[in-house]
């Protein structure tokens, strides 16, 4: 084996001072608590495809859609930029080997948990019953908005920590190239950071103001087209904490190492260029918006799915170093070899594997001839729940099988429950997904009360069952997953806590000088894509004259 | 940087593929006649019922072998909540919303389009069977969005229609 180069400064360890370790460790609490509460409505959501409504034993929960609008935003709004603020600034101070702005992590704290208790607060008392793609002109509570909003300001402050570390890191260390973990936790949330401003935009200039009865009218077009002009690259958002786990720590975890430095920073410039002009392949059949456009936001969509091709060989080449050092042999006899008793390592290996299945209907979903046949059918949450809803979810759960016994010193519960909610929750989210796909395809729509609808088709019903039964595993699966995270937390054992995160090595080391050392120039990359963005919405941005025509609706 | 001869082929094979998809699409779009509704004008939601053409829901022979429905959508019913079109035959589905958004989506069919206060939703399909087809609204819209369907008979063609 080559000489091997650590991925950041000092490999034999760095621990946050313990007052910082607490604040990350309660951010993380309340993602992940976040998932556990979403679920229910999960379940709720998937068993009314069934034809089964089991709304009557939800108490404050009045309606389908108030408990679809809980499962969106605790699941992928609340879940996922909770774990993201907590886990990419924890792997940043990790890689720089230094502490975090103690001020910037309690104000990224308490935006959020301010934040999540306005939000609660209008969706729980019916006010908000607006799904979390919160489509104007039905109009929310104002603390709806004001709650997601901070929610995102948090992730601002998030990132602003980060980068007060690395400017840091960069005066006592000039000339050095970043270390490798610090670039792609950065590098994420800077490209949400470009991400979020539209959505920001949307909220605080729109929005908010409506609710507050401000402004009387606002653009219907206008507020969708900035709720996609964030809403795709959000999904980037989601998914690159998890890649973050993928190339830099799971190496690790299979004894295994990730092949090239540069190959991985690439693959997160990409991210950060293409993430975001992408948005109007969730508006092919929207009016108003030109078709040339729409042509060029799906070529580009074709683009991004590059470097999440470029990680599928990346990642698979480090899990099959890691196989073949234990001993595997052979075209495939590696694969066995891998730690499958390590709950962590399956539960991430099983995700990607979902994965493939995601991204492949994301193509579908990208191709506008295509996308007619499936646009908001229930086809578009089968497809992501095999990329949120398990490339995301599956990850995070299987980060926390290390992540929650380092933070709190305290030896995971027990590891074969852990495995078992990882593997009933695999079985069971492709369970779900064919029986949403099959709907799909036949036409069976999506965010859709269909247990009472006024109409139904035949083809349906088995699709339904089939979800509903999918649904079930994945709600155990989660449930599997609080007990086992729950125990952790107060009962684990004191001793055999993992010390130190598990950071890989790369078998090509950053480059000291030539062209890659341009790689680190992650304000540069930054303005390349925010000259791509104007590209692809520039045209419609000036093109567009707002008509603030509706005023709000309140249909819940 | 050094670059795997494995990882080469990996990701030639997966560009080739992905332009392979883009080609179709190309080819789908340019031959087959499949486009997406675009731009087809503004309206004002408040205003739909007395601006033609939605003054008149309906469907409506516009040539030899054209029809054009004209649809609205509201809270929760769409307006002809059942309309009648030949098989064989072009057919123009014009439709705006006079609330919120709602879909508008034939089942069984590549007809789909979302509806948005202030814009109007244009887009063409020539239904080669005479059938029954469900228009269901795919957009949460409110409480009762469930309860927001239609239908499209398709008739053999030749035959006389009904009033829609």
């Amino acid at each position: 084996m080559a000489r091997l180069t650590s991925i950041v400064l000092d490999p034999n360890g760095y621990d946050l001072p313990d007052h910082q370790r607490r604040v990350l460790r309660w951010t993380i609490y309340i993602g992940y608590a976040a998932l556990v509460a979403g679920v229910f409505h999960g379940l709720a959501n998937a068993l009314s495809y069934a034809g089964i409504t089991i709304l009557g034993w939800f108490p404050g929960l009045r309606t389908y859609y108030q408990g679809l609008t809980a499962h969106g935003v605790a699941n992928v709004l609340i879940f996922t930029f909770s774990f993201g603020n907590a886990f990419l600034p924890l792997l940043t101070a990790r890689a720089l080997a230094r502490p975090l702005n103690t001020g910037l992590l309690w104000s990224s704290l308490i935006a959020l948990v301010v934040g999540n208790i306005l939000t609660i607060y209008a969706v729980v008392s019916n006010q908000a019953t607006v799904l979390y793609t919160s489509y104007a002109p039905l109009q929310a509570h104002w603390t709806y908005y004001l709650g997601l909003a901070l929610v995102v300001v948090s992730t601002w402050l998030a990132l602003a920590n980060m980068l007060v570390a690395l400017v840091g890191w960069k005066k006592e260390h000039r000339g050095d190239r970043i270390p490798l973990l610090a670039y792609i936790s950065v590098t994420s949330y800077v490209m949400w950071l470009l991400a979020s401003l539209p959505i920001a935009v949307e909220f605080l200039v729109f929005l908010l103001p409506w609710s507050l009865g401000i402004r009387e009218h606002v653009d219907p077009l206008l507020t969708r087209t900035l709720f996609w002009f964030t809403g795709h690259a959000i999904v980037y958002a989601w998914l690159l904490p998890a890649y973050v786990s993928w190339y830099a720590l799971i190496p690790r975890q299979v004894g295994g190492a990730l092949i090239s430095d540069s190959y991985t920073r690439i693959v997160w410039i990409l991210f950060l260029l293409l993430s975001i002009p992408v948005g109007f392949h969730h508006q092919y059949v929207d009016p108003g918006i030109s078709n040339g456009l729409k042509a060029m936001h799906g070529v580009l969509t074709f683009g991004v799915f590059f470097p999440s091709l470029a990680t599928a060989f990346s990642v698979m080449a480090a899990l099959e170093i890691g196989g073949r050092r234990a001993g595997g042999k052979g075209l495939f006899g590696w694969v066995g070899k891998l730690p499958w008793g390590n709950p962590s390592v399956t539960a991430q290996i099983l995700a990607m594997l979902t994965f493939v299945l995601g991204g492949a209907t994301g193509l579908v979903n990208a191709s506008f001839t295509m996308n007619q046949v499936i646009h908001n059918t229930a086809w578009v949450p089968g497809h992501f729940h095999m990329t949120v809803g398990s490339a995301v979810a599956l990850t995070l759960m299987g980060v926390a099988f290390w992540l929650i016994p380092y933070l709190t010193r305290r030896a995971l519960f027990s590891r074969k429950l852990a495995l078992a909610s990882a593997w009933i929750y695999t079985i069971g989210v492709l369970i779900f997904a064919r029986g949403m796909i099959a709907g799909g395809l036949d036409g069976m729509p999506r965010r859709t009360f269909l247990a009472e609808a006024a109409y139904s088709n035949p083809a349906w019903r088995l699709d339904g069952i089939v979800t509903g039964i999918g649904g079930t595993m994945m709600f155990t699966g989660v449930m599997l997953f609080f007990i086992v995270i729950g125990l952790t937390i107060v009962a684990g054992r004191r001793e055999g806590a993992p010390r130190d995160i598990p950071v890989s090595q790369t078998l090509t080391a950053p480059a000291k000088h030539g062209w890659e050392l341009a790689l680190d120039r992650i304000g540069v990359w930054s303005i390349v894509a925010i000259v791509l963005i104007l590209i692809a919405y520039g045209p419609f941005l000036l093109g567009y004259r707002i008509i603030p025509i509706s005023p709000g609706f309140r249909l819940f | 940087m050094k670059v795997h001869t494995y990882e080469k082929a990996f990701l030639a094979v997966g560009i080739v593929v992905l332009v392979a998809c883009m080609i179709a699409l190309v080819y789908a779009s340019l031959v087959h006649g499949i486009h997406l509704p675009g731009s087809s004008g503004r309206i004002h939601p408040a205003e739909v019922t007395n601006t033609p053409p939605f003054d008149k829901p309906g469907v409506y022979q516009r040539g030899p072998n054209a029809y054009e429905a004209i649809m609205i959508g509201r809270a929760w019913n769409f307006q002809p909540v059942e309309i009648h079109v030949p098989a064989g035959a072009d057919i123009t589905f014009t439709a705006t919303t006079v609330d919120v958004l709602h879909g508008f989506n034939i089942e069984g069919t590549r007809l789909n389009m979302m509806l948005i206060p202030g814009q109007i939703s244009r887009n063409q399909y020539r239904f080669k069977e005479p059938g029954e087809h469900l228009l269901i609204c795919h957009e949460y819209c409110g409480l009762g969005h469930h309860l927001m369907y239609g239908k499209v008979i398709v008739h053999p063609a030749g035959t006389p229609l009904p009033e829609s």
